[in-house]
């Protein structure tokens, strides 16, 4: 991997930092009226979420990361692994172990594609997409006539996630969910 | 870039009339004053040995010369008109400084450099004073010493502080690895621009002087007390460095050591050595008149008229869409 000095950083740059792969967030170029200049870095660690503030000297330099993002179609977990495979068409199949499935386990189906960040070449992190469209298999009974507004109850999905659902939701309908924040946006005709 | 809107400017229209209206300002106040407006080159023919600059090399082939430099401060050029007596002179023009970007840089900006003959520092100060007090409408500047601004802020003193108390206050902003190599003025660099710098001209503006002989660049030295200063200072606002001034050097044998100390000091540091300006040096020997300078970034002085945060909203152009 090519190796990046403290001019060429800007946001969004992958870099390795104490051995983890970090995301360039800010970087600031301070200078005293004379002398020597710094940058002032904010960086996000991919691999913790940690986010470090870090100064370096200017022409500093840190190796480049190998991380890229791929579209991969969720297959099936052997207890250990979940599996994904490439949606480009090659087939190609990659296991992500539960550090890097994380929070997104509540989200994965079979069959929908997710974003898989490969750090040298294996799953770092699985992220899904804004929305997933999800069975409710679990929750109280729908009250009749309450469809427009007023209450809510928890609703069970396919996946375990639970959200918080309208009062009419009933057991076998097909949600869409807002994986950022875990809300509930409609019910989808199926 | 390569969004539908790059080709638009980074300024708005009040950024871009008020920086019209600064630059009559500055003409106006030097041509009161019996000033004259010289315009030197841009494009010289040797660069800066100062080792934290780093110029931008030009691909020149005219009148039988390869190469060239686009100039990091006008300095050299006018002190040869200096020499040359033509009296005290100013200038607005373009420098560039290779990777130097963000909110407070843009590698090229726009320079007011000023001489006055016969001024020293302290009387140069109150003339910067009267020019930026009198456009921005502030206060008038206090000053305070190296030294103290750093005992304040940084709770050190400067003069007297062993390496192991400078690394030790250093270690709030870097690693020990990051430390290895940086010498007593890289890591007072350090700590005046993250401990003190953002604390200066708050309240009021406020001009730091005295600082340490070996930052001394291009201005002359005394002893005050005990310690070797130099007499260099700039002004701060808000934070914000505004202007670099010296009691010149006119010493050119000084002249010369200070050129191969920066050398020897780049080769250390794995920098190319640069070529020292002869012509510069032959100008220092025929004689630089007693005098003082100033240089005064006139993008920072629009920043605070508008009190904007970004260097980028006050150039039309800045590097991003140039």
């Amino acid at each position: 991997m090519a190796s990046y000095s403290t001019n060429e950083f800007r946001g969004g740059l992958k870099v390795l930092f104490e051995g983890d792969p970090c995301i360039i967030l800010e970087n600031e170029f301070v200078k005293p009226g004379k002398g020597q200049g710094f940058s002032r870095v904010r960086l996000r660690n991919l691999m913790t979420n940690r986010v470090w503030d870090r100064t370096f000297k200017s022409n500093e330099s840190l190796e480049g990361a190998d991380v890229m993002d791929q579209d991969m179609e969720y297959l099936y977990t052997d207890g250990q692994f979940w599996h994904f495979m490439l949606t480009d068409g090659s087939f190609e199949q990659y296991a992500a172990d539960g550090k890097a499935v994380g929070d997104t386990l509540k989200w994965l189906k079979e069959q929908n594609v997710y974003t898989v960040t490969l750090f040298n070449g294996a799953p770092l992190t699985i992220t899904p997409p804004n929305f997933v469209e999800l069975e409710v298999v679990e929750t109280d009974p729908g009250m009749k006539g309450d469809t427009a507004q007023g209450g809510s109850k928890p609703a069970t999905l396919s996946t375990g996630a639970v959200v918080s659902v309208p009062l009419f939701i009933t057991i076998g309908e097909v949600l869409k969910v807002d994986t950022r924040t875990g809300e509930y946006m409609n019910r989808v005709k199926s | 870039m390569s969004n539908a809107d790059s080709w638009q400017p980074g300024a708005a229209s009040r950024a871009l009339k008020s920086r019209a209206q600064q630059l009559s300002f500055v003409r106006g106040f030097f041509a009161q004053r019996q000033v004259l407006e010289v315009e030197t080159p841009v494009l010289g023919r040797c660069g800066v040995t100062d080792p934290s600059l780093s110029g931008i090399a030009a691909r020149v082939s005219a009148a039988g010369r390869q190469g060239g430099w686009l100039q990091t401060s006008p300095e050299y050029h006018m002190k040869r008109l200096l020499a040359a007596g033509c009296g005290d002179i100013y200038q607005v023009t373009k420098v560039f400084r290779d990777g130097e970007s963000g909110r407070r840089h843009n590698p090229e900006f726009s320079m007011l450099e000023w001489y006055r003959c016969g001024f020293d520092d302290q009387t140069l100060m109150n003339e910067v004073a009267d020019l930026v007090c009198s456009w921005l409408d502030c206060l008038r500047p206090h000053t305070l010493s190296y030294r103290e601004a750093l005992r304040r802020w940084a709770h050190i003193d400067p003069f007297t502080c062993t390496d192991a108390q400078l690394h030790a206050r250093c270690g709030q902003w870097m690693e020990p690895q990051q430390l290895v190599g940086m010498s007593r003025d890289d890591c007072l660099d350090l700590l005046m621009s993250f401990a003190v710098e953002p604390r200066l001209g708050l309240d009021c503006p406020v001009f730091i002087h005295q600082y340490p002989a070996s930052q001394a660049s291009l201005a002359r030295t005394s002893q005050v007390g005990s310690f070797a200063v130099a007499h260099r200072f700039e002004l701060y606002i808000n934070g914000l460095e505004l202007c670099n001034g010296y009691w010149e050097l006119t010493d050119a044998d000084e002249q010369r050591r200070r050129f191969a100390a920066d050398n020897r000091l780049r080769q250390a540091r794995g920098q190319a050595a640069m070529e020292q300006d002869d012509a510069f040096l032959a100008a220092m020997d025929s004689g630089l008149p007693d005098c003082a300078g100033v240089a005064l970034g006139l993008d920072r002085l629009l920043m605070l008229k508008l009190g904007a945060s970004s260097i980028d909203e006050v150039l039309a152009f800045p590097f991003a869409r140039a």
